[in-house]
């Protein structure tokens, strides 16, 4: 599915004047989830920068309904809203969770888990920008290795949980990831899940400019670049089928990605590993890891195309 | 269970304190004011390919006719994004004041 960005309606899909930083990659985010689901959608936001972004009552700056829940309820929430859209008839709501990493991860995981595991026909995303922003930059279990925060001033030792593996493992319909960097590609993975009945799972990465240090103007770029270092393949799971989105493909092939110290210089998260070769072989070394994952994945879910290739070559 | 019975307790009059938000812009204000550099647009290298308006945060950006654009200062926080995403330069960020 492609998204022509000349037919996209001329309206208004944020209410300037909100309250976010310039340069937020998550008012970017409800830009393009407005762009991809027009009127008929409903939010639920469990606590964190969105919560702040609509600005003060009686007005808002998001141009949808909003559901501001505890962070611990954000899936549940909306599964309660959608069977009470069901009951009245109105099957036609999409409802969608819109979670920050910790209300995704940490904190609103349980609830996560069980909407996944009964099915619920609800679309989640998840705004990653790898740390509790909103409360002033703590570490959070999506928070990668080597960033610094408030609370890892020398860095994190541990890696990033990998919640779209885990939302894999639970079976469900659909589970992609996406990066602010390519809005089109986020807009059309958005439009093909609101089309399928039961619980969708998408991962948004978005740089974000206050925590991760670097200029507003980047956010874009950083986007990018994460894609096409190798560090945040973008793919997609879909009824047993795991496919690598057309963008993320050429970066199978080590030879074609980036190297990650462009990526790690631009952001003052990670300024005091910069001069250290052995800490970024160890992300280098993670990034190796992440593909061979995706090369077992894609081995696994697709066993009747290895099936072919196998006995062409013989 | 008796449909008819009448209910023993009245029910409660609900009185809303908060008032309920609607959509508008300048929630917190003309957030123009947070900007330290102002994007222009120069119209002649402007080809209307719109890669400013689809990565502006704010949507600050405003199409006209022929979908080239213009900016709506009063609400624009000065990121630099439309600068630096577009593929013409045809953006300059210039310092304020």
């Amino acid at each position: 599915m492609t998204v022509n960005i000349k037919r996209i309606p001329k309206k208004k899909f944020l209410m300037p004047g909100n309250a976010a930083c310039p340069g937020c990659p998550e008012t970017m985010g409800m830009r393009y989830l407005k762009m991809a689901l027009g009127d008929n959608f409903v939010m639920v936001i469990p606590a964190g920068c969105s919560s702040v972004i609509q600005g003060i009552a009686p007005r808002s700056g998001i141009y949808a309904p909003i559901l501001n829940i505890v962070f611990a309820a954000g899936a549940s929430a909306a599964a309660g809203m959608k069977a009470g859209f069901e009951s009245i008839g109105r099957k036609d709501v999409e409802v969608v969770v819109w979670a920050g990493d910790g209300g995704t991860g940490d904190i609103g995981f349980q609830a996560l888990s069980g909407a996944a595991e009964r099915d619920d026909d609800i679309l989640y995303i998840c705004v990653d920008n790898e740390a509790y922003m909103n409360t002033g930059i703590q570490r959070s279990s999506l928070t990668p290795y080597g960033a610094w925060t408030t609370t890892t001033w020398t860095g994190k030792r541990e890696h990033k949980k990998n919640i779209p593996l885990i939302m894999i493992a639970h079976g469900v319909k659909y589970v992609a990831t996406a990066s602010v960097g390519y809005p089109t590609d986020f807009i059309a993975k958005v439009k093909k899940a609101s089309q399928i009945r039961g619980f969708k799972y998408i991962h948004l990465l978005a740089p974000c400019p206050v925590g991760w240090r670097f200029d507003p103007a980047l956010t874009g770029e950083i986007g990018q670049l994460a894609v096409k270092t190798g560090l945040f393949p973008l793919y997609e799971y879909e009824n047993g089928k795991f496919q690598l989105s057309p963008l993320a493909r050429r970066y199978k092939d080590p030879s074609n990605r980036v190297p990650v110290v462009e990526y790690l210089k631009l952001q003052g998260r990670y300024k005091h590993l910069i001069n250290k070769p052995e800490e970024i072989k160890k992300i280098e070394e993670y990034i190796e890891s992440i593909w061979y994952m995706i090369d077992v994945l894609e081995k696994a879910f697709n066993p009747k195309e290895e099936a072919r290739k196998l006995l062409g070559s013989l | 269970m008796n449909v008819n019975s009448k209910p023993v307790l009245e029910e409660p009059k609900t009185v809303f304190f908060a008032p309920i938000s609607h959509p508008s812009p300048g929630s917190v204000g003309k957030t123009g004011t947070w900007r330290t550099h102002k994007p222009v647009v120069d119209l002649d290298k402007c080809t209307g390919c719109l890669i400013c308006w689809l990565y502006c945060p704010e949507d600050t950006i405003i199409r006209l006719e022929n979908d080239k654009v213009s900016i709506d200062y009063e609400y624009c926080k000065g990121c630099g994004i439309c600068a630096h995403q577009c593929p013409f330069d045809a953006i300059q960020m210039v310092p304020e004041g």
